[in-house]
């Protein structure tokens, strides 16, 4: 058991598809965490990766390039980003309600717009998806597509953004202290509005990861929980881009794990386990995550706070 | 543009408010009706006929809107004390196992107990299961802080494959085909039908009585004055010496018990075993009933009903002209958003030119 899983740590293809699974989490828990660090929840991020996954996979399989659908996805999600925009921050709504209506909105749209396009197909219609980038000389990056390469690109990036930059610090300060950014004159809604948008669309993209890189159609359920799951990722990187990568790599490497000990089949500790069991193991790792950290989470002080001027 | 509290909320606008979300997600649904080809009109006939129609669509609405009457409480209740519950889906799973494996294991005869014994320990298994399910979110709210959406959403997933382990495993019908499904519950336990040749069964009493419970609870109950102050104003309550995290927990047994009871009720009134699509959602589509009652249990037995009627009605509309069963989710959420924006704006004012002082 033990030489195994040290042969697996070490070989190429395992890490491949470590990363692979990390993409699509990675993007989520950075949108989540634009959005979360100023100062609003986003329980749409379920939904908007359906709709994202569908609506890029459509834009190609109507003749769009790929990349094409990747900004068809991001637009799609900067557009339910703003919708949630307007429900949390000008009308200053429930967010957790605000959220999980989008997520229910967003997946039934996406559905219903799947069987408007394609009433009488059993199985969807394929497209030719993104290609590894093999001329990287990197290995196991050179295993993955543009869209990995794009993900882990962001993290720095918006590092950088968040902590370097004034329009960063205005994200930050809007989410701590939203009276005290307005007196240095900033637009509390503003700034929220652009960060919700942002993080949305990058949700989205996160979505078309599914269908135009990791498999190549579109699925009902092909998301499966991978947006609560970002949610709580955030909370297990503290809010902070470098750790939210190091989440979502923790995460891959264990679905990745429970995927190859379900496939190998030889049981845990020689006792013949259920496939489900396996398939439990990143939930309950997420939910166990979430609670180790729980004593130190350092919670965005103005977040699931509505903000009116005027109002304390 | 922003938005002022009202001086006194519009009464007008309070009531108008209903009606204008109904006319705004009926405006949505049509363009979405017309996109797929449908004429709209008669796609609206042909739904309210579906839903509302007749004896048999009353029957099959009725049917629909008893499991999801109970999981509508379940986020009620637990939404009022500002617990965040979105595992009913996971709770109402845990229920139906629960029941199945009191009444149905031990070669389909359930424990070896008197029916009039064994009905009550099955629903008392069922209720509890739910009601433990949420405990676990629930302490780790109120000791550790953590965020209990995301933990009840993940447990829903958790479930739901222990759902599958069992019907693969010890709760299996042998009988079934290999087709994924329980053992079947001891005829003595299933409930009666309340119209000959309908599925509506004698569950739907139980759930509209306990919404009149809840009420009442919530009304003249010590529980529910806990629960109301524990939601508006938390600290506030600790401070009048409440036992917030105790209420707490109260409310999430009660909660996790009522979507429990909507699966063994299920089990014991329609389906008889437990599949792993026995609920397209219901716990999910508690939480919408939930909101568009404001949280009221009298409402949601009414808005329960609406949703029943909406899901039951576009299943034959979509039969009879080509549109896909979906609209029923869209029109569902879209008025679920609609409602909460609607019933804001009876509160606020929205105030479009910019104040004088500030930017």
């Amino acid at each position: 058991m033990l030489a195994e899983t040290f042969d697996l740590l070490t070989s190429l293809p395992f890490w491949v598809a470590v990363l692979r699974i990390a993409t699509p989490l990675i993007l989520g828990t950075l949108g989540v965490l634009l959005c979360e660090r100023a100062g609003v929840l986003n329980l749409g991020i379920e939904g908007i990766m359906v709709a994202g996954a569908f609506a890029g996979w459509l834009a190609v399989y109507q003749g769009a390039s790929l990349w094409g659908g990747v900004v068809v996805a991001a637009a799609v999600g900067a557009a339910f980003g703003a919708l949630h925009a307007l429900l949390t921050v000008t009308l200053s709504l429930s967010q957790h309600v605000s959220g999980l209506g989008l997520t229910l909105f967003a997946t039934s749209l996406a559905s219903y717009a799947y069987r408007v396009s394609f009433p009488k197909v059993d199985s969807p219609p394929t497209i030719q998806p993104f290609t590894e980038m093999s001329w990287l000389p990197i290995p196991v990056l050179n295993a993955q597509t543009p869209l990995t390469l794009l993900a882990l690109v962001l993290v720095p990036a918006i590092g950088w953004l968040l902590y370097r930059t004034p329009a960063g610090l205005a994200v930050r300060m809007v989410g701590e202290n939203p009276a005290a950014a307005e007196g240095q004159g900033l637009s509390v809604a503003g700034v929220r509005y652009a960060a919700i948008i942002a993080g949305s669309a990058l949700m989205g993209v996160a979505g078309a990861f599914l269908t135009l890189a990791a498999f190549n159609a579109f699925y009902f359920n092909m998301v499966n929980g991978r947006g609560w799951v970002c949610v709580a990722l955030v909370v297990f990187a503290s809010w902070r881009p470098g750790k939210a990568l190091l989440g979502a790599l923790l995460f891959a490497l264990f679905d990745a794990l429970q995927l190859r000990l379900q496939q190998a089949g030889s049981g845990l500790f020689g006792i013949d386990v259920p496939y489900q069991v396996y398939l439990m193991l990143p939930y309950v790792f997420s939910i166990a995550a979430l609670v180790l950290v729980a004593r130190r989470a350092a919670y965005p002080q103005a977040l699931m706070k509505p903000y009116r001027k005027g109002e304390r | 543009m922003h938005i002022e509290k009202r001086a006194t909320p519009s009464r007008r606008l309070q009531l108008a408010a209903p009606l204008l979300a109904i006319a705004f997600t009926l405006l949505v649904s049509s363009l979405l009706v017309a996109w797929a080809g449908a004429p709209v009109g008669k796609a609206y006939a042909l739904l309210l006929d579906g839903g509302f129609g007749s004896t048999f669509a009353w029957s099959e609405t009725l049917t629909r809107a008893t499991p999801l009457i109970l999981t509508g409480l379940s986020a009620a209740v637990a939404f009022r004390a500002r617990l965040f519950n979105i595992g009913a889906e996971g709770q109402l799973y845990a229920g139906a196992l629960a029941a199945v494996a009191i009444g149905g294991l031990h070669g389909g005869e359930g424990f070896a107990l008197h029916p009039a014994l064994l009905f009550p320990a099955m629903m008392a298994a069922a209720a509890l299961a739910g009601a433990l399910l949420l405990l676990g979110p629930a302490l780790l709210k109120s000791r550790l802080g953590v965020d209990e959406v995301v933990t009840t959403l993940l447990l829903n997933f958790i479930v739901l494959l222990f759902v599958s382990m069992m019907l693969d495993g010890p709760m299996k019908d042998p009988t079934a085909m290999g087709w994924p499904q329980s053992v079947v519950l001891q005829d003595a336990l299933q409930l009666d039908k309340l119209i000959e040749r309908t599925r509506v069964h004698t569950g739907l009493l139980w759930a509209v009585l306990l919404a009149a419970l809840l009420w009442a609870l919530m009304r003249f109950g010590t529980l529910g004055l806990q629960i109301r102050a524990v939601g508006a104003n938390a600290r506030a309550a600790a401070f009048a010496g409440m036992p917030v995290g105790w209420v707490t927990v109260k409310v999430a047994l009660l909660s996790g018990a009522l979507a429990g009871l909507a699966g063994a009720i299920e089990v014991a009134g329609r389906t008889s075993y437990v599949t792993l699509d026995m609920s397209p959602g219901y716990g999910y589509s508690g939480i919408v009933i939930a909101m568009l009652a404001a949280l009221n249990p009298l409402g949601v037995v009414a808005a329960a009903v609406f949703v029943a009627g909406i899901l039951v009605g576009a299943d034959s509309m979509s039969r009879a002209v080509n549109v896909p069963t979906y609209i029923a989710d869209v029109i569902v959420a879209v008025s679920l958003l609609s409602m909460l924006v609607a019933a804001m704006l009876a509160q606020y004012l929205i105030v479009f030119r910019r104040a004088a002082h500030a930017g």
